[in-house]
């Protein structure tokens, strides 16, 4: 696959009917990262089953509608929300090629997340002391894990944010980091879905019970 | 153990509708193996007289053949298999002379227990049961998952901890056959077999009199002691003196005890992540 | 300091495990050492453990599938003479080893046997037979292969250090909970998988991006061969159903290592949940490891026959339908945990429905031989073993669709007679197929076909020796997983069931005695025109082994069977005519990152099986750190000029032009 000619637009679609060579390197790794993204995805559907099948499951312990505290949910879903759109902010920045306009845009949302995660820990924390941890009972389990692995996400998108951050420091927008970057924006904007639907069956549905 | 050999109606229907969905798929695959055979050897690149069809690649009239063919199979064999299941579910009550016998079996590590409720007694590793009469089987774990099979009486269902699974099923001839269990269940998995003994109805009243004499009694501290771990455990019976044993393992007032494994390499240092 | 490691982690008591462990040290220590001596290192990390070659990494992973064969079927060997002599007798493998043995024989030879194999031969022919230079991704293709290498050596070092698992290949709950394993043998289950998972998935993504997005000019999706299609569609499964594993076994390891109740017994765990998860998986990982079979039988039948596939667009349906109905099933492999006679009945009919499509595959290739000239080489005779020990496979497996069947058979020999049946006569056949068709492609010569031949009869004979007495044994109520019984109907079929194995056995060392014979005679089988079989697809356009950067000018295709058509017009006119215009090419340079990153994953593994925290964090960092050294790298290409790619194909197209002026004149 030669890398050198990247005329067309026309690569890698089917114009007329006839398939036209393998794509650009920017739409195959933007494809391929969907793929992951889906599968992520995938993967979060069997924890959000697990949940609906256990959440039932209180042996005796508190329930959601004991333990959930909206107001911070609503806290943390700002938090998300408005992170996503400072990181549009910055993939803006990194094609019109504005290296401080993306370091501010990125710096902000990674506060953001930052902030999302203390929230989130400290309402952990809060829970494990007031004897509602995880080894609680199986809806405990389901709900720490559940809620905790999309935290884990966004934890080590803070890091590969701060990495990228390094990155376009040293190197400014090559092309390879300008990929890299859409891969990261697609990630952050699908930990906010998923952050939807978390609170949704989680934190909603669960305070109605 | 042969389940070609059945002795009841479970046993008997279930063995039709595998000789049934054999025969019909049979008819199917011999054809297609002997044209398997068939066509490579005919048309080996060494035999001048087969034609040779140097660019053929389609035939709409084949194509309708081969997706029909396994397509109406399967519409036939799906038949079998709804009425099937619904006709033989475990949890699905037999007819039959006389009052059902209700047995309470629980899988232990690595050993069974029998309940009899009604008679009020117990049995370990043995299970005697009147001919001709339906049986109600009501199943539990007192570890880990198994699963109780007679093959010559029939189909065979899992058992759980903290559920109960139901299970119907008949004997009609007198004799001994063999139970198991059937779900690997850990060290002593291999042991876990039990003879069944299937009386004349009459003379089953009697035994159960004669069993409740004995000095051995099943109450939760016998009980407690019985569920530690063991292998290859002697038949043993015992009178009942908990009539509510049954219900205190499922609802795990008595809970479920550990099989201990032996010579476990790495085992969890103490105060981590205690399970329970 | 170091977690739950201690000396007596190593079973010095325990001869078995101490010799098997002593003679792989040995082995791996004379290679080591011959590498050294020879002066080989160098060249084994700049061609081979560096490599983001596509060609490279298929090779690999098909090398640690066969490695791993020969431990698996080790295991086989054992649980089969145990099993001969455990009669009224503990046999000689007392339940701790026996459950282990097993245990390890299943996990190693589905996730380190069958998926590499596969996912090698994918990985070696696709990019080839698409007409273009590498996958989507090449250094993350290394990083997929070495994880899964991690995973293998963490199952293994299982042996020497520690226990392995002692549930059966998939640890249901509560068995492989905290209570009932205490020890680290599920955890080196866990992690391992854990982490070669992450490896296959990596490979889903890339092949399917690869079969979507590069592709060569004029290959639309409907001209591909039909191993690029059933690629796509095992690739599809794997994304799909790779991450309910990885969210399954984490389930279980929060449960041993933090003491959650997802699958306990108490405090609400739910084990029915661990099994509904891991047969959503556990049903298209089935699929992923035969797919791919079908697809090379596809290539093999057509080829051997010298007609294009029959029905290629009915394979094709077929193939995605297959993909599709894979995840409709799931439930089949618990009718008897009691979901009652509307659930059972609707999966069982959804099971039976999937044998459709893959009867309709069964014909096509049935009518692919149908006016055709069929020549009975490796490949074919592998082949034909397939379709008839497939289709008796299949036909047992529908029976035990039907769920009253199913209660009698649930668990049984006659379900492992089923399994085996279908992995070995599609999935092994499979692979044997591919691996003595592609052979010549990858090395430059043909594999020795008198010995491959005698192979394939002991493999095709042993099998049925071997399996054909366990359906029987089903029959007669034996259920598995058994150290030892007392039963006098059961013995003399396990006796027969050993002979099988053992003639097994015999396939097995011909075939090692092949690989030998072939490479001390590969001057007399060389492969000079790159396409020994006369082939229909554009792997067989290029010089065997193909350089670096597969095609000098990427090929335009208008049709199926692309090569066959080059083939076609070049017949009718002087061939080659004139050279194509050479330019400089570009092809991905090679990256330790896989290697090192692996290296990190095993250590991270290691430590937390045992649970030496501060290593985990360790493995952790550095991990992290090789990845952010390979995002720093300014070059991520070399370039070949154009007088070597000029120099490389002009050898090719000599030979080539002298093959078909041979054939022209014949």
């Amino acid at each position: 696959m030669s890398t050198v000619a990247l005329t067309e637009a026309h690569h890698g679609s089917a114009v007329g009917r006839e398939w036209s060579g393998a794509a650009p390197k920017r739409i195959v790794t933007g494809y391929g990262f969907w793929i992951f993204i889906l599968s992520d995805m995938v993967m979060f559907s069997a924890f959000f089953a697990t949940y609906a099948v256990l959440q039932g499951q209180t042996a005796g312990g508190p329930t959601g509608h004991d333990l959930f505290d909206l107001r911070n949910v609503a806290i943390e879903t700002a938090f998300l929300l408005a992170s996503s759109f400072t990181c549009g902010l910055a993939s803006i920045a990194a094609d019109t090629r504005n290296k401080s306009g993306f370091q501010t845009a990125m710096a902000v949302t990674c506060a953001f997340g930052l902030g999302f995660l203390f929230l989130e820990g400290r309402e952990f924390a809060s829970l494990v002391i007031g004897g509602a941890g995880p080894s609680r009972s199986a809806f405990l389990s389901a709900f720490f894990t559940l809620v905790g692995c999309h935290g884990l996400h966004v934890s080590a998108g803070i890091l590969w944010l701060l990495t990228i951050m390094a990155q376009v420091f040293t190197k400014g927008f090559r092309s390879d980091i300008r990929r890299r970057i859409l891969c990261f924006a697609l990630f952050w904007h699908a930990l906010d879905i998923i952050w939807i639907a978390v609170f949704t069956v989680v934190y909603l549905l669960g305070s109605a019970a | 153990m042969n389940i070609l050999d059945p002795q009841g109606p479970i046993g008997v229907a279930d063995k039709a509708i595998l000789i049934d969905s054999l025969a019909i798929m049979l008819a199917i695959v011999l054809p297609t193996i002997v044209a398997i055979f068939g066509f490579a050897y005919w048309f080996r690149a060494s035999n001048t007289k087969a034609f040779y069809w140097r660019d053929w690649e389609y035939s709409g009239r084949i194509e309708l053949v081969v997706w029909s063919v396994p397509a109406l199979t399967v519409i036939l064999l799906g038949g079998v298999a709804w009425i099937g299941a619904h006709q033989l579910d475990p949890a699905k009550a037999i007819e039959g002379p006389g009052t059902p016998l209700t047995v309470q079996a629980v899988s232990l590590d690595w050993k069974w227990l029998f309940i009899y409720p009604d008679q009020a007694i117990a049995t370990i590793n043995t299970l005697t049961v009147p001919a001709g009469v339906p049986l109600q089987f009501q199943l539990t774990s007192a570890s880990v998952m198994n699963a109780f099979f007679i093959p010559q009486f029939g189909s065979m269902i899992y058992t759980m901890n903290g559920m109960t699974t139901r299970l119907n099923l008949r004997a009609d001839a007198p004799g001994t056959f063999h139970g198991l269990s059937s779900h690997f269940s850990g060290d002593g998995f291999s042991g876990m077999h039990f003879d069944v003994h299937v009386v004349p109805s009459e003379r089953f009243s009697k035994w159960a009199q004669d069993a409740s004499n004995t000095q051995q009694a099943l109450d939760e501290r016998s009980y407690t002691q019985i569920a530690k771990p063991s292998m290859n455990n002697t038949p043993a019976i015992y009178r009942l003196a908990d009539p509510n044993l049954f219900q205190s393992i499922i609802t795990q007032k008595l809970p479920p005890s550990p099989g201990v494994p032996s010579g476990v390499i790495g085992a969890a240092l103490p105060g981590i992540a205690d399970a329970r | 300091m170091l977690g739950k490691l201690t000396w007596a982690a190593i079973p010095f008591d325990q001869p078995i495990p101490m010799v098997a462990s002593g003679v792989v040290v040995l082995a791996i220590l004379s290679v080591l050492g011959w590498g050294v001596i020879r002066g080989h290192l160098p060249y084994l990390w700049q061609e081979w453990i560096t490599s983001v070659d596509h060609k490279r990494i298929g090779v690999m992973y098909a090398l640690l599938a066969m490695v791993m064969l020969l431990r698996g079927f080790a295991d086989a060997i054992m649980m089969r003479a145990q099993q001969s002599l455990a009669f009224h007798s503990q046999g000689f493998l007392p339940p701790e080893h026996y459950d282990q043995i097993f245990s390890a024989h299943g996990t190693i030879m589905i996730f380190f046997v069958a998926m590499p194999f596969m996912i090698g031969l994918m990985n070696f022919v696709v990019p080839l037979q698409l007409g273009v230079r590498d996958v989507a991704f090449p250094t993350l293709n290394s990083v997929g292969f070495w994880l899964t290498a991690t995973g293998a050596l963490l199952v293994n070092i299982s042996l020497v250090i520690g226990e392995f698992a002692r549930t059966g290949w998939l640890p249901y709950p509560p068995l492989s909970e905290l209570a009932y394993s205490p020890g680290v043998g599920v955890d080196y289950y866990l992690w391992s998988l854990e982490i070669s998972g992450v490896g296959t998935l990596v490979a889903g993504i890339n092949l399917v991006t690869t079969v979507l997005k590069i592709r060569t000019k004029g290959m639309n999706y409907l001209r591909m061969p039909m191993f690029c299609w059933t690629t796509l569609a095992t690739n599809l499964l794997i994304v799909a159903a790779f991450p309910i594993l990885t969210a399954t076994l984490a389930m279980l390891l929060l449960d041993r290592y933090l003491g959650f109740h997802f699958f306990t017994n108490e405090a609400g765990g739910n084990m029915m949940m661990f099994m509904n998860l891991i047969w959503a998986w556990g049903h298209p990982e089935v699929y992923i490891l035969v797919l791919p079979a079908f697809g090379i039988f596809s290539e093999v039948i057509s080829t051997f026959s010298g007609k294009p596939l029959f029905g290629y667009r009915s394979m094709v349906l077929a193939t995605m339908a297959i993909c599709i109905l894979s995840f409709l099933v799931w439930l089949h492999h618990f009718f008897t945990m009691g979901a009652g006679a509307d659930v059972n009945a609707i999966f069982g009919i959804a099971t039976m429905i999937i044998a459709v499509p893959t009867g309709v595959k069964v014909f096509n290739w049935l009518f692919t031989m149908y006016g055709g000239k069929v020549r009975f080489q490796q490949p074919l005779l592998w082949s034909l073993g397939f379709m008839v020990t497939f289709i008796i496979g299949g036909m047992t497996g529908v029976l035990m669709a039907v769920p009253p069947a199913n209660f009698l058979l649930h668990n049984s020999l006659f379900l492992i007679a089923h399994f085996h049946n279908v992995l070995i006569g599609g999935m092994l056949f499979g692979a044997f197929a591919g691996y003595t068709y592609w052979f010549p492609k990858a090395f430059g010569f043909k594999l020795h076909e008198g010995l491959g031949k005698a192979a394939f009869w002991c493999w095709l004979v042993g099998f049925y020796v071997a399996f054909m007495p366990l359906y029987v044994l089903g029959l007669l109520g034996m259920t598995r997983r058994m150290q030892h019984y007392d039963l006098p109907q059961w013995h003399p079929w396990l006796i027969v069931a050993a002979c099988g194995a053992a003639l097994i056995m015999c396939g097995i060392a011909l075939q090692i005695v092949q690989l030998v014979v072939s490479i001390r005679q590969r001057a007399k089988l060389r492969d000079c025109s790159g396409d020994p079989w006369d082939g229909r697809s554009l792997e067989w356009a290029t010089a065997s082994p193909p350089p670096a950067f597969n095609f000098a000018v990427l090929p335009e295709v208008s049709g199926e069977d692309a090569y066959w058509a080059l083939k076609q017009r070049a017949a009718g006119r002087s061939w080659p005519d004139e050279e194509p215009r050479y330019r400089d090419i570009e092809i991905p340079r090679n990256s330790a990152t896989g290697f090192v990153c692996a290296f990190f994953a095993t250590i991270m593994g290691f430590a937390l099986i045992w649970q030496i925290w501060w290593m985990v964090a360790a493995g952790a960092i550095g991990a992290f750190a090789t990845f952010v050294v390979f995002a720093w790298r300014d070059h991520d290409e070399d370039t070949i000029p154009a007088d070597e790619v000029a120099r490389l194909d002009r050898s090719n197209r000599t030979q080539r032009h002298a093959m078909l002026t041979r054939e022209a004149a014949e």
